[in-house]
């Protein structure tokens, strides 16, 4: 007998200005099972699971629910039909309790509503799945991990029978990854679907029962997890061989060329994100750091390019004392900076790529005026090199796409030959073509003597790229180790806190 | 100075904070749901001609308070639909607003200007409490929107704090696209905050011109709307401390007046200029008091929401 | 969203848009405006028509409504371009009507106690005056924006009040003329304070000023390394910050000069037009100003295009006073075309697009 699908989507369709995002993709995913959606960043699951959360239209196609056509015109309906998601980016308001928070989520919550009943009730369901909260406590209060669990408790309180996480253990340890799957499969259990959106192989591999791959807005197959291997999964979603790791010459140790010293650093809200933090920084060395999103990476990245002031402790490049150097001296020094938030921080958005790529060079030019015709020649000739694409040098850059507003912002900072590159999460949102170039670009750039300061949250990706990898928790340095020594393990537990020396203790 | 006079100028300072204290609180429950509205002014003003002209016309002041909450609500709906329907800048939106209003004002209100009011709010005394000494004298021999007003601040705590459409409006102004995502109506959420706001916004003007000077004068507010914009900051976004504010600021005006009257050797000019200068103040002061975001500027705030983000 | 008419048609995004595309949002904006606030005459039971026609031939329909035209344009083109520059940056100076203001007061401060200077000392030293007085009162709520980030537009409005009853103390007080017969109104300046005019008309030589300012701010904007990082901090602060220009700086500098220009504003008011202060300067000049610079986004060519049309509004407006009508309605047409061209610019992003069937 042939159970009805929980969820089945028919020849789904969507498309955007110069975009289709999916190309009639068909998907199912049968109650209790969870059901891997597999890609590159790109390929179009992030789409799909739109327009199944009601957040988008479908250009074509059909859904079903329980065997029961729909046509979700917003969100709400999809809500109606037990359809819940956790998103990458938490949709919570960091201001409220986890109680506020959950609220909005009931279904026909009273006007006036009865806070004691619903505290209890969150208690009730956290418990029943293993998910511990304390329901007056504020948001912001809480770890990541916690409040993805408020995500998770919000879906249930909501009645989901069908859950959706995209990138769920993109911001865990991995140990806190296992606890979500052990979750996840309490929830199966009891009935419920899960579609899981990833791009990890080897963590759909483990954890589900069936793995659907896009490609190019396409479907490509829907494979048994237990049946398949990663390198038949590699190819179906990038659709050729993909070539053998990547080349890293071995690393000898030369130069320093910046060094920090127990330098201390607030936050943004006041609090001291960097503790007494001392790592020195080598010539021609990837020097990788590792740890979970929040743990003072990013003003660890932001103190030496300088963009951040530092409390206590003091930085030296080339051994010349430059604490209190400011970002426009570094520049000039050669500490170049790739940030985190590409659009707004690294790139003007309302102007032009041509303007964009003056952003470090303006002042280079001899009085008070920018020769914008060499800018543009420098422009045409970065843009053909770093094989950017885009509509017109003339549109704003917020008109362009995620992986060449990446290339454009390296490309002008390669192009100014830097000494040091501070890059942060440089390969996010990435597809696969675009995160090769650019771990190429980094690779080639310490080979000609550059060092590079990567912050990423990609374990696979630091293994495979770096020299030396320091793990980062609570603003301290937990470790620094050998990619070629260490196991995700011991990583792992350095990400959620523990001291290497301790680690070799037992 | 012996004590009545200074109970006077407390009176007074509550009538004349009154007007802010309406046009804040509808600004609060705008800001609240993440729209920036800086028409208050003009839509301060339609509410005081439009107010004038029924109350003064058809003899009933009620009335006129009425047609100035739809003029302000109808104001209100242009800044919604171009903000939130349109997603355009809501600072432009709101200036255009403000400009728009001062003109229609004055247009409708030609034939106004001094002509003298039928039917005005009046002080009325509230039995028993009003007995109290002193405080009796400040509060209770107020008119009926004073305490209206008060009512107001009760009430839009509770509703902010207690229920669910609060829940909803401090969600909308923190983050949008949580509250679209879990099924509500986000849109409907903060169209109808604004339209509020410019309702009571449309109020503050009625008392304007039905109670505090009973009368109607172009330009009337006097940037009484800017005013209630700069207070929301220093409540932090509560109705609660919005109360505090307004009549703080009531009172510094009132000071202005009775000062002069009272010889004191400052030119009257200077006066004049004392309830703009002490909000400057306040402004600059409470704006560093914000900056921690735990309990302050709603984080959606100006920022127009899309659901189609690509 | 779909629309069936004439078949299926839908909204999508678009990455492009031309230049006549823009014009054509524009014009129609323009005239949706100008319809949506003749609604309002039209219930009262007046004729919009009638009062558009109106407004047109007395201000361009006759040289004498041109020149007067010219006359104001003046300071609506030269505030204009003072807020302008701070828009670029994303610094909402609402207070270019008390830079204005203070401007004025500067100027006529050489004119009324230095009377015996000679012309070419006289104007440039009030120029100057007028420039710093006016660049100063911006410093006002620029330097708490620069630093603790308080909100600029509140503030700088609440020193328009300030600045207005400043002059209202000046010319009732210390500064009234002995012989004016107790109006409010200062001792007329001296031959040297003014500033020449064309012909017999009140065109002051101050539209040199304009032309010289607007041609500048191009340049500035579009050549020079400063003009850049205003470009780039209106865009992102951040971006600025990583780029390593100094935000608190250019804020100062930004507001100080758009302060300036607005007190030149004020200065070839006094100087060239009504050659003493008074109470009242400005019929809102500097509030004019704001919806001219958004309607012109920002551009100064657009600019002192645009400025001329309102100063044909303006002088529309003050010949409805005849007919009865307060001359300050015209802001209800300014207003109202500024919301359809606010409206109009989501267009810039969306087209129609007719689906295969």
């Amino acid at each position: 007998m042939v159970k009805t699908p929980m969820v089945e989507m028919r020849k789904i369709s969507k498309e955007f200005p110069g975009i289709l995002a999916n190309d009639q993709v068909s998907f199912d995913v049968n109650a209790g099972e969870i059901h891997a959606l597999l890609g590159e960043n790109g390929a179009g699951k992030s789409t799909l699971m739109s327009v199944l959360t009601g957040l988008y239209r479908p250009d074509g196609g059909k859904i079903y629910i329980e065997g029961n056509k729909t046509d979700f015109s917003s969100p709400k309906d999809a809500v109606n039909y037990g359809i819940g998601m956790v998103h990458q980016h938490f949709k919570l308001v960091q201001p409220f309790t986890v109680a506020e928070n959950v609220m909005l989520s009931i279904k026909d919550l009273k006007q006036i509503y009865n806070l004691k009943e619903i505290e209890q009730q969150i208690i009730k369901q956290s418990e029943a799945f293993g998910l511990t909260i304390d329901p007056k406590a504020k948001l912001w209060q809480l770890s990541v991990g916690e409040q993805q669990r408020v995500e998770i408790i919000k879906l249930l309180l909501l009645g989901a029978k069908i859950l959706i996480l995209d990138e769920p253990t993109a911001v865990l340890t991995p140990q806190e990854a296992n606890a979500l799957f052990e979750t996840l499969l309490k929830m199966i259990k009891s009935g419920k679907s899960v579609i899981l959106i990833s791009h990890k192989m080897n963590e759909v591999l483990e954890n589900t029962d069936r793995i659907t791959v896009l490609r190019d807005g396409k479907s490509i197959g829907t494979v048994d997890s237990k049946k398949t291997t990663e390198k038949e999964l590699a190819k179906m979603m990038v659709g050729r061989n993909i070539s053998d790791l990547l080349e890293k010459k071995p690393f000898q140790k030369k130069e320093v060329i910046f060094s920090l010293n127990k330098v201390s650093a607030l936050g943004n809200s006041g609090l001291l994100k960097l503790k007494s933090i001392s790592i020195d920084i080598y010539r021609g060395e990837i020097l990788g750091v590792a740890g979970v999103d929040g743990n003072g990476q990013k003003e660890l990245a932001e103190s030496v390019a300088g963009l951040r002031s530092v409390k206590e402790g003091s930085l030296s490049f080339y051994g010349k004392d430059c604490t209190k150097c400011g970002r426009k001296k570094r520049i000039d020094l050669g500490i170049s900076y790739v940030p985190e938030d590409r659009m707004t921080t690294g790139l003007a958005p309302d102007l032009n790529a041509y303007e964009n790529i003056a952003l470090n060079s303006y002042r280079k030019y001899p009085g008070g005026f920018i020769q914008w015709d060499k800018v543009r020649k420098d422009t045409d000739r970065l843009i053909q090199k770093f094989d950017v694409r885009l509509a017109s040098t003339s549109n704003p850059v917020k008109m362009m796409s995620g992986g060449n507003i990446q290339k454009l912002l390296l490309a002008r900072e390669i192009d100014s030959d830097p000494k040091l590159i501070v890059a942060v999460y440089p390969m996010r949102g990435l597809d696969i073509g675009a995160t090769d170039y650019v771990k190429r670009l980094l690779i080639e750039q310490s080979e000609k003597g550059k060092a590079v300061l990567l912050i990423s949250e990609d374990l696979e990706d630091l293994l495979s790229m770096t020299d030396r990898i320091i793990v980062m928790h609570g603003g301290e340095i937990m470790g620094v180790v050998n990619p070629s020594e260490t196991t995700r393990e011991e990583i792992g537990l350095m990400m959620a806190g523990k001291r290497k020396v301790d680690l070799h203790e037992a | 100075m012996d004590l009545n006079y200074i109970i006077a100028i407390l009176a007074a300072g509550v009538v004349a904070g009154t007007p802010i204290l309406y046009a804040s609180l509808g600004e609060v429950i705008a800001e609240r749901g993440g729209i920036l509205n800086l028409g208050v002014e003009g839509m301060m003003l339609v509410g005081a001609v439009s107010a004038f002209y029924v109350g003064t016309y058809t003899e009933n002041k009620w009335l006129g308070l009425l047609v100035a909450l739809i003029a302000g609500g109808l104001m209100a709906l242009i800044h919604a639909v171009i903000t939130i329907g349109f997603r355009a800048s809501q600072v432009a939106s709101g200036l255009a607003l403000t400009i728009f209003g001062t003109g229609l004002s004055a247009y409708l209100g030609r034939n106004l200007v001094g002509i003298p009011p039928t039917s005005t709010f009046k002080p009325v005394v509230v039995p028993i409490l009003s007995q109290i000494p002193v405080l009796g004298k400040i509060f209770f021999v107020q008119d009926v929107m004073v305490y209206l007003s008060v009512a107001l601040v009760v009430i839009l705590w509770f509703v902010l704090y207690k229920t669910k459409a609060g829940l909803l409006l401090r969600a909308a102004g923190e983050n949008p696209s949580a509250v679209d995502a879990l099924g509500h109506n986000i849109f409907f959420v903060r169209y109808t905050a604004v339209i509020v706001g410019g309702m009571l916004a449309g109020a503050g003007g009625a008392y304007l011109s039905l109670a505090y000077s009973t009368s109607w004068v172009e330009n009337m507010s006097a940037g009484r709307g800017w005013i209630a914009v700069a207070l929301v900051i220093f409540a932090v976004w509560d109705p609660r401390r919005a109360l505090l504010g307004a009549w703080l600021f009531g009172v510094i005006a009132s000071l202005g007046l009775h000062l002069q009257a009272l010889g004191v050797m400052i030119p009257s000019n200077f006066l004049q200029m004392l309830p703009y200068v002490f909000t400057f103040i306040v402004l600059v002061l409470t704006t560093g008091e914000t900056k921690n975001r735990r309990s302050g500027t709603p984080a959606a705030l100006g920022i127009p929401y899309s659901r189609e983000e690509r | 969203m779909k629309l069936k008419l004439l078949g299926s048609w839908e909204i999508k995004k678009t990455n492009t848009s031309s230049a006549l595309k823009k014009f054509g949002i524009s014009l129609t904006s323009i005239v949706l405006g100008l319809l949506f606030a003749g609604l309002f005459v039209l219930i009262t039971g007046k004729d919009p028509l009638k009062l558009y026609s109106e407004i047109l031939q007395s201000s361009i329909g006759s040289i004498y409504g041109l020149s007067e035209t010219l006359v104001e344009m003046i300071p609506l083109a030269l505030c204009s371009l003072a807020v302008s520059l701070a828009f670029r940056m994303q610094l909402w100076n609402i207070g270019s009507e008390g830079q204005f203001y203070m401007g004025a007061f500067g100027a006529a401060y050489f004119a009324l106690f230095f009377s015996n200077l000679p012309t070419l000392i006289m104007l440039p030293l009030m120029l100057l005056a007028g420039s710093i007085c006016g660049g100063l009162w911006a410093m006002i709520p620029a330097i708490p924006k620069a630093f603790w980030n308080v909100n600029e537009t509140i503030s700088s409005l609440l020193m328009n009040y300030v600045a207005y009853f400043w002059m209202a103390y000046l010319v009732y007080g210390p500064w009234k003329d002995p012989k004016g017969n107790n109006f409010p109104l200062t001792k007329q300046f001296p031959e040297s304070a003014t500033l020449p005019v064309f012909g017999n008309t009140r065109i002051s030589y101050a539209i040199f000023l304009v032309v010289i300012i607007a041609i500048a701010m191009f340049f500035l904007i579009k050549y020079s390394k400063w003009g850049y990082e205003i470009s780039v901090s209106g865009s992102s602060r951040k971006a600025a910050d990583y780029a390593g220009m100094s935000y608190v700086k250019n804020v100062l500098k930004v507001m100080f000069l758009s302060g300036a220009i607005s007190g030149v504003a004020g200065m070839a008011e006094v100087s060239g037009v009504l050659h003493r202060l008074q109470q009242t300067i400005s019929p809102g000049y500097g509030y004019t100003a704001i919806l001219i610079a958004l309607l012109a986004r920002l551009n100064p060519f657009s600019i002192v295009l645009v400025s001329f049309l309102m100063g044909a509004l303006m002088v529309g407006g003050f010949s409805l006073r005849t007919s009865g009508f307060p001359s300050s309605m015209v802001s209800m047409f300014q207003g109202s075309i500024l919301f359809f061209v606010l409206a109009g610019e989501v267009f810039n992003n969306y087209r129609l697009v007719r689906k295969k069937v």
